[in-house]
């Protein structure tokens, strides 16, 4: 895993749909910040930040495709890797 | 000259209705909790039902079920009035493009005469059962306590009203739409020896007064033995050496199915863990009418499998165990 702490974001729309994904995100990743702007929630994670499929399914009490949160997206920083499973944000170390 | 653009923001005031804040904490709630938590009017019933006197319109004594907090019954689907609605339109949709599929392709009108007999006597009579069924949730919409279960409830009738027109939407893809097997279903069903049995449970289950006793018996041990039954093992039977057109127009029955196991099980799992008198009952009320069900199907599964379907009754018993087990 990368050692490299610089931020990485995720910004969604505030919205009914994005309530429990954040939800979600905060308990998978204790270090996020949560920031609340008008329609918008930015969330700021050292590092690493991981959004799992089965927590927000948790949440919602139904299937979850990863691919439903492009529908909010508002942006995002960070090296990207999507599995179906998770989306993970990091920087990763230059070797 | 510059200009600054600088965000305002305004907080609100609060963020969810008083009743919720009370529950939850004063954030945003989600849409489900907002059309659920603490809708069910408790106080201020002044008018007393003439039909039953001893108890006020809306009454937790309605069962013997004891619960500190009725909304402790929630939907794990979630489903309110939109978001359930929404669901069904688009499960709808992938229904009906299967019923399509089947009947442009003569799926059900190209079987052996023999098995589109059976599919008659066998499958279409259980569109009575899920009219029955819609009675029975209907009666725990209506004397059930706490919007949690009773909204669920309500929609679950629906549910079986789409059931019981999908069944027929069978009987017409196998008579073409003449209606003839629909006939001849209520036939089986009012006067054929073997279903007897089965509409004799039904019609005690309408008879049955503790509307939580009627959950347990509807949705979760009648449900249990003869979803499992009828659209898994005789379907399976049915179309031995036939294709999979049977089993394409059965499959949005089973999804349903097992969509609505879940709700059920999460409903009854808080009131068993509630304290040992709710176990009794439920788990008392689970076996009474297992064995009640277990003896009306056995005819049925016999007229339909033949002597496979004792083997199938007790595999899909056993099913049902391992669910009441793990509860």
């Amino acid at each position: 895993m990368s050692t490299n702490q610089q931020p990485v974001f995720i910004a969604l729309q505030a919205n009914n749909d994005t309530l429990p994904i954040i939800e979600a995100i905060q308990s998978d990743n204790p270090l996020a910040v949560v920031h609340e702007y008008p329609a918008m929630v930015k969330i700021d994670a050292p590092g690493r930040l991981v959004i799992k499929r089965t927590s927000i399914e948790e949440r919602i009490g139904r299937a979850f495709d990863l691919r439903e949160i492009q529908i909010n997206l508002i942006s995002l920083s960070g090296e990207l890797d999507e599995t179906e499973d998770e989306i993970t944000l990091q920087w990763r170390d230059i070797p | 000259m510059t200009v600054e653009i600088r965000v305002q923001t305004v907080k609100p005031v609060r963020n969810t209705f008083g009743h919720i804040a009370r529950r939850f904490g004063d954030k945003p709630a989600s849409r489900y909790q907002e059309a659920t938590y603490d809708l069910q009017s408790e106080v201020n019933f002044h008018y007393k039902p003439l039909w039953d006197p001893d108890r006020d319109l809306y009454d937790r004594r309605r069962t013997a079920i004891t619960m500190r907090d009725w909304y402790a019954l929630r939907d794990p689907r979630q489903y309110y009035y939109g978001s359930y609605t929404m669901a069904r339109a688009r499960q709808q949709e992938a229904a009906d493009r299967q019923m399509d599929f089947a009947e442009k392709r003569e799926l059900l009108r190209s079987l052996p005469e023999a098995t589109q007999r059976a599919i008659v006597f066998g499958l279409v009579p259980l569109r009575h059962y899920e009219w029955g069924a819609n009675m029975n949730l209907c009666y725990i919409a209506a004397y059930g306590y706490g919007t949690a279960i009773t909204q669920a409830a309500m929609m679950s009738t629906m549910d079986r009203l789409g059931m019981a027109q999908h069944l027929s939407r069978i009987g017409l893809l196998v008579d073409g739409n003449s209606g003839a097997s629909l006939a001849e279903a209520k036939k089986f069903w009012m006067d054929h020896a073997a279903w007897q049995p089965l509409r004799r449970e039904v019609e005690r289950l309408f008879v049955t007064r503790d509307w939580f006793e009627l959950l347990v018996a509807q949705a979760l041990v009648a449900d249990g033995l003869l979803y499992p039954l009828f659209y898994q093992r005789i379907e399976t039977y049915l179309s031995r050496g036939q294709g999979p057109g049977l089993a394409t127009v059965i499959d949005p029955l089973m999804r349903w199915y097992e969509e609505t196991a879940k709700w059920v099980d999460a409903v009854i799992k808080p009131v068993i863990a509630e304290n040992t008198h709710n176990r009794d009952y439920v788990m008392g009320w689970a076996e009474k009418w297992r064995g009640a069900f277990l003896s009306a199907l056995t005819p049925l599964a016999e007229a339909t499998m033949g002597p496979d379907g004792a083997v199938a009754l007790k595999d899909v018993n056993a099913e049902l165990g391992a669910r009441l087990a793990k509860l």
